[in-house]
């Protein structure tokens, strides 16, 4: 699986895709699998506000409830209606079109601490 | 894989509700070696049976099984069990896994008979085949004439080369069997089963669709809907208590819970707005805390989500909204008649 360059992942399995001071959060591919089959994705709406670290919403699957937690910090600009209608999209598309949420970010230089794609999949696959 | 116990398990190979479906509707395959097997042997075999399980082990006739449970002297589940009738001085128990040292502890403490208890885990492996397929893919190991066990009955015969215990039983609301081995066969006779089923479509199946099949079909797991401080009658398994059989441990319990009248029972939910109520979440009704979620999830046949409480007795009937406390936010769901799920009959 390839995990794209232009990313950069949590250890809690998100990702976040900074484009200026807007950046798309998902779940890996890695999480998806760990998940299972995924049936309910609940999601912030438009204007509430996340915080690098604290829970933003949850995934579900069959078998288990699973926290989101944010990857910076910011204001909701769009939760991804898709996965409301079709929350299985998830375990198709983690990296695409199953993003969860997309955010103006508060503190762009938040995202340095976190991991590169290479760092990332060493991680997993060390886990 | 998840440690379940000590034991390595997994809690799904292609997918749970690929799995979940494949049981459903052609055959699944499950390794459940980790169950627990006690054996009760003597001249008074059945006596110790009947005094300590509620179910009535006299009624039982050589080859049949039944469902029972193991209750403490205040009238809560020790576990429950599943009751083989091998000979007239001969009972076979299959147990939960991790209440089989209790078990096994609880039954010799009461052993008051001319009759020698057994924790056999160690002699038996057990795979048990669930679905409408089950039957043509056993059958094509043994030649044992599987369509002539009826449901909840057994036999002694050969499987894949292999003495085997073959109980038509299963935790999956479909038609199946489980199989009882030497568990140095384990992995050549489930390498065959797999092979048998794989012209049906059969899946191998993890504890993820174990639990979604029997939730569906309202069996309920220890730990979940039965504990230590519920009793039969609050669990909706009054049929499996025989108090008209005589003395039994936890006897004087339930008769005193029958007097004073049941508070609480077992209900089944489905949610009636977005959400799924989970293990131990609250349930709340015009603003009180009623009960709680014992098992709850997405139903794969239904495509719903539903799920097992304990609520007042007095609201039970299907058709009450309840509020089901989510992560701290009330979301609707209503009673509904259960089972959630029942095989057509043959």
């Amino acid at each position: 699986m390839s995990y794209p360059e232009t990313y950069r992942y949590t250890k809690e399995h998100e990702w976040v895709h900074l484009d200026g001071d807007h950046a798309k959060i998902g779940i890996t591919e890695h999480a998806q699998h760990e998940l299972g089959d995924i049936v309910f994705v609940d999601l912030p709406k438009a204007g509430s506000k996340v915080a690098k670290g604290q829970t933003f919403g949850s995934v579900e699957s069959v078998k288990a409830v699973s926290e989101i937690y944010a990857p910076v910090s910011g204001e909701v600009v769009e939760p991804n209606s898709l996965l409301s209608q079709r929350p299985e999209r998830l375990n198709e598309d983690p990296h695409g079109e199953a993003w969860l949420i997309k955010v103006k970010v508060a503190t762009p230089g938040e995202i340095n601490d976190l991991m590169s794609a290479a760092d990332y999949q060493r991680y997993v696959g060390a886990e | 894989m998840v440690d379940f116990g000590g034991w390595e398990m997994p809690v799904q190979y292609s997918g749970i509700i690929e799995e979940h479906n494949a049981v459903r509707n052609a055959v699944g395959l499950f390794d459940v070696s980790h169950m627990g097997e006690i054996e009760i042997h003597g001249p008074e075999a059945l006596k110790l049976v009947e005094y300590v399980s509620t179910n009535s082990a006299s009624k039982l006739k050589i080859g049949q099984a039944h469902y029972s449970a193991l209750l403490y002297e205040h009238g809560g589940f020790v576990d429950d069990i599943l009751v083989h009738k091998v000979a007239e001085d001969s009972f076979f128990l299959c147990v939960n896994a991790s209440n089989q040292e209790k078990d096994f502890e609880h039954i010799c403490q009461h052993n008051r008979f001319d009759a020698a208890v057994d924790l056999a885990s160690d002699r038996y492996a057990q795979l048990a085949i669930q679905g409408p397929r089950a039957l043509a893919t056993l059958q094509k190991l043994t030649t044992t004439d599987l369509n002539a066990i009826k449901y909840y009955w057994f036999t002694d015969g050969i499987v894949a080369g292999s003495s085997t215990r073959i109980a038509r039983t299963g935790y999956s609301g479909e038609d199946g069997f489980e199989i009882y081995f030497e568990p140095a066969e384990a992995a050549r006779i489930w390498k065959k089963v797999l092979e048998a089923g794989e012209e049906f479509g059969l899946k191998p199946c993890g504890l993820g669709a174990r639990n979604t099949l029997r939730l569906e079909a309202k069996m309920a797991l220890y730990g979940h809907e039965l504990s230590a401080s519920v009793n039969p009658f609050e669990a909706d398994l009054g049929w499996i208590v025989k108090m008209e059989k005589g003395e039994f441990v936890g006897r004087s319990a339930l008769e005193r819970a029958l007097q004073q009248g049941i508070a609480r029972k077992l209900a089944g939910f489905e949610m009636t707005e977005r959400g799924i109520g989970r293990d131990g979440y609250e349930i709340w009704m015009n603003g009180d805390p009623v009960g709680w979620v014992t098992s709850g999830g997405p139903s794969p046949t239904l495509n719903k989500n539903i799920g097992l409480c304990y609520l007042p007795a007095d609201r039970i009937a299907p058709g009450v909204n309840l509020q089901i406390l989510i992560r701290n936010a009330p979301v609707s769901a209503v009673t509904v008649p259960t089972p959630f799920y029942k095989r057509a009959k043959a």
